[in-house]
């Protein structure tokens, strides 16, 4: 199976996981939130200096023009909700992305070269699967500073262990099929059966697994902006949360500044959670990366 | 074939790699940590030379390493700044308050997670088995500081029935043993709740998936054909031997837990390791942070230790397998 028999193949992968109602749900949720961060902030725009002009303008209650009420600076909620959706995709997948081709690569290298290549990537990679992430991530965000690009490298320098493992046991299950040998016998480089026979057939797995790790990842960086290690230059739904929480807003009942900006993580995370189990169903039928 | 020893001694080697790999992290900072923290505290230039003899970081880098792990070794984590205190016995009464959250919280999620869980899976197929499983899917997405701080809202605010901060009521005098008891019991209850929340859905997952995989095993054809009833086939053939698999699933859990622990005490104040860390993120107290983030983790990889030794107890398969 080549890279394009792959892609020829998927508008059957969309209508598959259109069949499944939990991987409907999460196709949908996944559009709505992405033309919510794309068209959102467009429509309404957000302007974080125009604060309220006086002591009422502060956290008011929704009203028709409001529709959401205001911050404790006297700002829009509904508009800040719109622009921090975007904070929080952007970080998800740019994350993502580094893990996945960090994860792959070692998965692949591990278990097409087995021997020494693979005990010393092996061992690295279980250090960082049983090393506490959060304590690390907190750690690191502390020491390297408060900055978009930082938050994303940790992150996504942090989160490739799992996709390496189990890339790798589904390389090593691969490399004694009967094509790779032959292919290896007629004289096929290491690059070129890595790229023909190996990528096409790990790749199912990999993009489920990838789509798991993009709600984790967003997951990790609202927390990380909870604890107050996001970037103060951009509003994302995490940092939204830091300052309600850290303004008092939950004690004084302002449920329409803390609500929100909860449903965004939760239906975000939802989204592709689903999205990737039902991926998963469908590709990996025999014991996937979500069981 | 690894046996006890080889596990000990692999222990014994993560755990010194993240000695190590805590020493280069906080060593090898851009700038230099000293001087960041005389910048922090407006530290005369005495008062920096002082600190970098305290804090061994007047060698080479090399120096520094064996200072740090000889002081490693006599139980010495330095000196915290902002807490004017050494950060061992900092960390270490933090480390039993979040033992006792961390205990009650966990003993309730395995035990309704496994219970649902079998319920679930013993039902496959069923309406009410995927409500459980799309349930739990939620749960599993829920930010876990924002499950904290609802609750918060709901008991603390709105009702105003329970405690939302710290462990104890500040001042309170207690006529007797069983009052203060009750006191952190009611302290306990909403951080628990929250951290159950949110970490019930993964037993609840493993279990299902665990118990459904061993309901389709051989074995229980022979039990049904035996004439077993349908409960006695579930929980003596089936679940014994599902709860194998949770057992080593729950290794992974313990990452997820730690940083459920860390938000849930965020929320709530208690005085853990979480809160402790939250702090030392605030006041840049990277002594405190250093400590934090290796005392969790040798906690963490030795609590993995034990799991595995369970497994290969409970399971002598493993062993002769190997």
């Amino acid at each position: 199976m080549t890279i394009e028999a792959i892609e020829s193949k998927s508008p059957k992968t969309m209508r598959l996981l259109w069949q499944d109602p939990l991987g409907r749900l999460g196709l949908i949720l996944t559009g709505f939130v992405f033309a919510m961060a794309v068209v959102g902030p467009m429509v309404f725009p957000f302007d974080s200096g125009q604060v309220g002009k006086d002591a009422s303008s502060i956290l008011q209650a929704p009203s028709s023009g409001l529709l959401l009420g205001t911050d404790e600076l006297g700002r829009d909620v509904f508009r800040q909700f719109l622009m921090g959706s975007r904070i929080s995709l952007v970080v998800g997948l740019m994350a993502t992305l580094i893990s996945t081709v960090i994860g792959a690569s070692v998965g692949i290298l591990g278990g097409y070269f087995r021997g020494k290549t693979d005990s010393i990537l092996m061992s690295i990679t279980d250090f960082f699967l049983v090393v506490p992430q959060m304590p690390l991530m907190i750690a690191m965000g502390a020491i390297f500073g408060q900055n978009l690009s930082i938050i994303i490298l940790i992150i996504g320098l942090l989160s490739w262990p799992r996709t390496a493992r189990i890339i790798r046991s589904q390389t090593l299950s691969l490399r004694e099929r009967a094509f790779i040998v032959r292919a290896k016998s007629l004289g096929s480089t290491n690059l070129r059966i890595i790229r023909i026979h190996v990528i096409p057939h790990v790749l199912p797995m990999l993009i489920s697994n990838t789509i798991l790790v993009v709600a984790g990842a967003i997951l990790a960086e609202a927390t990380l902006a909870f604890i107050g290690l996001g970037d103060p230059n951009w509003i994302s739904w995490g940092s939204m949360l830091h300052f309600a929480f850290s303004t008092g807003a939950v004690g004084r009942g302002a449920w329409w500044y803390f609500m929100p900006p909860g449903v965004g993580i939760l239906l975000v995370v939802l989204a592709f959670t689903l999205l990737g189990h039902s991926f998963d169903r469908i590709k990996n039928p025999h014991g996937g990366t979500s069981s | 074939m690894k046996t006890l020893p080889s596990k000990v001694l692999r222990l014994v080697i993560s755990i010194f790699a993240v000695c190590t790999f805590n020493f280069f992290l906080f060593h090898l900072i851009p700038g230099d940590p000293i001087r960041l923290i005389a910048r922090a505290q407006k530290l005369s230039p005495e008062a920096v030379a002082k600190m970098r003899k305290d804090f061994g970081l007047d060698g080479t880098l090399v120096e520094q390493y064996f200072v740090y792990l000889k002081n490693l070794l006599h139980g010495d984590l330095g000196f915290s700044f902002s807490l004017k205190e050494n950060v061992s016995s900092v960390v270490f009464r933090a480390l039993s308050n979040t033992f006792l959250l961390l205990t009650v919280s966990t003993l309730i999620v395995v035990l309704a997670g496994i219970a649902i869980g079998v319920y679930s899976g013993s039902r496959y197929g069923t309406k009410k088995d995927s409500s459980i499983v799309l349930t739990s899917l939620i749960l599993w997405s829920l930010p876990t500081f924002w499950v904290g701080m609802l609750l918060v809202f709901t008991f603390g605010v709105w009702f105003g029935i329970l405690q939302i901060s710290g462990i104890t009521t500040p001042n309170a005098i207690y006529g007797s043993y069983l009052e203060y008891v009750a006191d952190i019991a009611n302290h306990l209850v909403l951080p628990t709740l929250t951290l159950a929340i949110v970490d019930i859905a993964f037993f609840i997952t493993v279990t299902r998936t665990s118990l459904v995989e061993v309901l389709n095993e051989d074995f229980m054809l022979t039990a049904r054909g035996k004439g077993l009833g349908r409960r006695a086939i579930i929980w003596r053939h089936g679940v014994r031997n599902a709860l194998l698999p949770v057992l080593t699933a729950s290794a992974l859990y313990i990452s997820a837990l730690v940083a459920g622990a860390i938000q849930v005490e965020v929320v709530y104040s208690w005085p853990g390791m979480g809160l402790l860390m939250y702090n030392s993120v605030l006041s840049r107290d990277y002594p405190v942070l250093e400590a934090c983030f290796l005392i969790s983790s040798v906690v963490v990889l030795t609590a993995n230790f034990l799991s595995d030794l369970l497994y290969r107890f409970l399971d002598p398969r493993v062993e002769a397998g190997q």
